[in-house]
């Protein structure tokens, strides 16, 4: 048992070490690091070494400046939802309207229409990310082709690295009505007219989390191929002695094996199910199936920027905020009590 | 390791990842493809991955008669490197400040660092302060928002905590300041972990584009490579959204031919397929020096 828990300590830091590549997961800047590099003895007073560390005051004034200025000043503009924001006037000499802006939010129609196709292109992301993710990786893990799998592998995060701008152009290029898709189902005898996917509105969630799958599973797959990589080999060994054949193998020790890893990256994921952006929508979208890919974000770009509405606009960037703190801490709860790997 | 016997399963394997490959690789060839084909002769189809009549006519066009696309260009180009420069600067500099524990404003500093992190003002607040400081369509918008990011800031910071600390107080013994330590003797020992995140820094100022979008698009002069391809995207959404779809396509066609499209696509795609393999080569080690480090 001793060689399992220590697989699965190893596992549970996994998501830390390989921070560089998901931003979502962070290091503790307090926790771990704090244990490990205990603050240096320190000489003289507050005084005595603030005048030592002119270097390192006169280094990080301003960054501090920057912060405050490019981070803290948005957050102060939270009070713009609770008042009726006239851009002629400061911060501080706006009319206060206390809760109206959310009342207004609560009662557009298209709020819950963009609420509906954030959170379904959310869960279809997710659900599909994850799965082709850990597939992927699971598959590749097994692969005997040592050459194909670093091939593989290489050109899979290949996608990860062009810009949504380039992708969209690529979608539309291969779904339009003379392009590959259309070209293939015609030439295979599944359809007998190209279909102008960009102009169906039934499938614009499909063709967002397709697209988005394309683009991201070989990334995503990164963090899993590292945990498997952790699997003590000798789980493998007993398996094969007691005759278990290699997709029993990959259900029965691999799977489970990363099991905390999984969790904690859906619970992260789970967290940002609403702040999916909006440049997929944005640039995959038109006015056909606008219905369809409206997104929060977009709703506030076109209704808070592009009517003048800031205070609206605002109330829905807070609404967001509050709705993704909660889901966290839901997941979180839920992972706490049955007992798997959890973020904080 | 034995040498084992070839199963259906490890054929089946082989033969998945094969289609994936393609079904990757594919997109990009055909792109490529049209993107040397001669125009009038895209518009029959059935161009897959290799140009049916070869020409440079369309990147011709893109570096030699269009001056908004050559500038462009050179705007994308511009943005990277200044952003990319001013990035590393700004977060090695905040880095070193956090990792020396006995600066009496650390765990202050760090902690507005961090809390970046999980607070933001969002779309409306971030605008309107943009506005106020007057960078719109200024370079500046281009370079400030995003100088730094907490998440940079403590890559680099951990990089630096692995430094045996016995170089930096010889250092100190001979009288160096603080500066001079992180000038002369941190950053020549941090270049991995500056490389990893200049070419970090560096793809994301390159596939920018919102930020045209929102704060640049009054001044011709700021327009970028990725902005003017969204463009064509977005002349494109509006006018397959006629009734007549084979009209649209005409239009669409009319303001900028499939094969310059495809062009100026290769070109914002090239860059990154330039820098890609050292991308790989870091993130891979980066990766495992953080598996060891747990």
């Amino acid at each position: 048992m001793g060689q399992v828990d220590s697989v699965q300590d190893t596992q549970q830091n996994l998501p830390e070490s390989n921070s560089p590549l998901k931003t979502q997961v962070k290091p503790g800047l307090f926790s771990k690091n704090k244990k490990k590099a205990p603050k240096p003895p320190v000489h003289g007073g507050f005084w005595k070494r603030l005048s030592k560390q002119k270097a390192l005051l006169c280094m990080s004034i301003p960054f501090v400046a920057w912060l405050i200025i490019f981070k803290y000043i948005p957050v102060a503009g939270w009070m713009m939802a609770f008042q009726d924001y006239k851009p002629q006037f400061g911060l501080f000499d706006q009319e206060w309207v206390g809760l109206k802006h959310f009342k207004d939010l609560f009662n557009e129609p298209m709020f819950y229409r963009a609420l509906e196709n954030t959170l379904g292109m959310g869960i279809l992301g997710l659900v599909f990310g994850t799965l082709s993710a850990i597939a992927f990786a699971l598959f590749l893990n097994e692969l005997r082709f040592v050459a194909l799998k670093k091939w593989t592998q290489t050109i899979s995060y290949l996608p990860h690295f062009v810009s949504w701008v380039i992708v969209a152009n690529i979608v539309i290029t291969m779904l339009s009505t003379d392009g590959f898709i259309n070209n293939f189902l015609e030439g295979v005898g599944l359809i007998d007219n190209p279909i102008n996917f960009m102009a169906e509105p039934g499938l614009f969630w499909g063709i967002v989390t397709a697209t988005d799958v394309w683009k991201e599973t070989g990334w995503n797959a990164i963090i899993y191929l590292a945990a498997m990589a952790g699997v003590d080999p000798q789980l493998y060994e007993a398996a094969k002695v007691d005759g278990a054949s290699r997709l029993r193998q990959m259900w029965h020790i691999t799977l489970p094996s990363i099991r905390s890893v999984i969790i904690v990256l859906l619970i992260l994921n789970i967290g940002n199910l609403i702040n999916i952006g909006f440049e997929k929508q944005m640039l995959l979208g038109n006015n056909i199936v606008y219905e369809k890919s409206i997104v929060i974000d977009l709703y506030a770009l076109d209704y808070g920027i592009g009517m003048f509405r800031y205070s609206f606009g605002t109330a829905i960037g807070i609404f967001k905020s509050v709705v993704s703190v909660i889901l966290i801490l839901i997941c979180n709860g839920i992972a706490k009590r049955i007992g798997e790997g959890r973020v904080f | 390791m034995k040498k084992k016997k070839w199963t259906p399963f490890d054929i089946i394997l082989t033969f998945f990842m094969l289609i994936v490959v393609v079904v990757t690789l594919y997109p990009f060839l055909n792109i490529l493809a049209i993107s040397f084909n001669d125009a009038v002769d895209t518009a029959r189809g059935g161009i897959h991955i290799w140009p049916r009549e070869f020409t440079l006519a369309n990147y011709q066009e893109i570096f030699g008669s269009n001056d908004r696309l050559l500038q462009a260009f050179t705007m994308s180009v511009l943005r990277t490197v200044v952003g990319t420069v001013a990035g590393i600067i700004a977060s090695t500099m905040l880095a070193y400040v956090l990792s020396r524990r006995d600066f009496v404003f650390n765990g202050l500093v760090g902690f507005l660092l961090v809390l970046t992190m999980f607070i933001s003002g969002g779309l409306i607040p971030e605008y309107l302060l943009i506005r106020k400081l007057g960078l719109i369509n200024e370079f500046g918008v281009y370079i400030w928002p995003m100088l730094l990011s907490a998440f940079n800031v403590i890559i680099i910071r951990s990089f630096m905590d692995n430094l045996p600390p016995a170089l930096e107080e010889s250092a100190k013994m001979d009288g160096a300041n603080d500066f001079v330590i992180f000038l002369r003797i941190i950053i020549p020992l941090c270049l991995p972990v500056i490389a990893t995140i200049a070419l970090f820094l560096a793809v994301m100022q390159w596939n920018s584009w919102f930020d045209t979008y929102l704060y640049a698009r009054g001044n011709e002069a700021l327009t970028t490579l990725q902005f003017e391809l969204m463009k064509i995207i977005d002349n494109a959404n509006i006018s397959s959204g006629d009734i007549n779809n084979q009209n649209a396509q005409v239009i669409a066609g009319q303001t900028s031919p499939q094969s310059i499209k495809m062009a100026i696509t290769i070109i914002a795609t090239v860059p990154i397929l330039a820098v890609y393999p050292f991308l790989q080569k870091y993130f891979v080690t980066g990766l495992t020096i953080g598996a060891v480090k747990s």
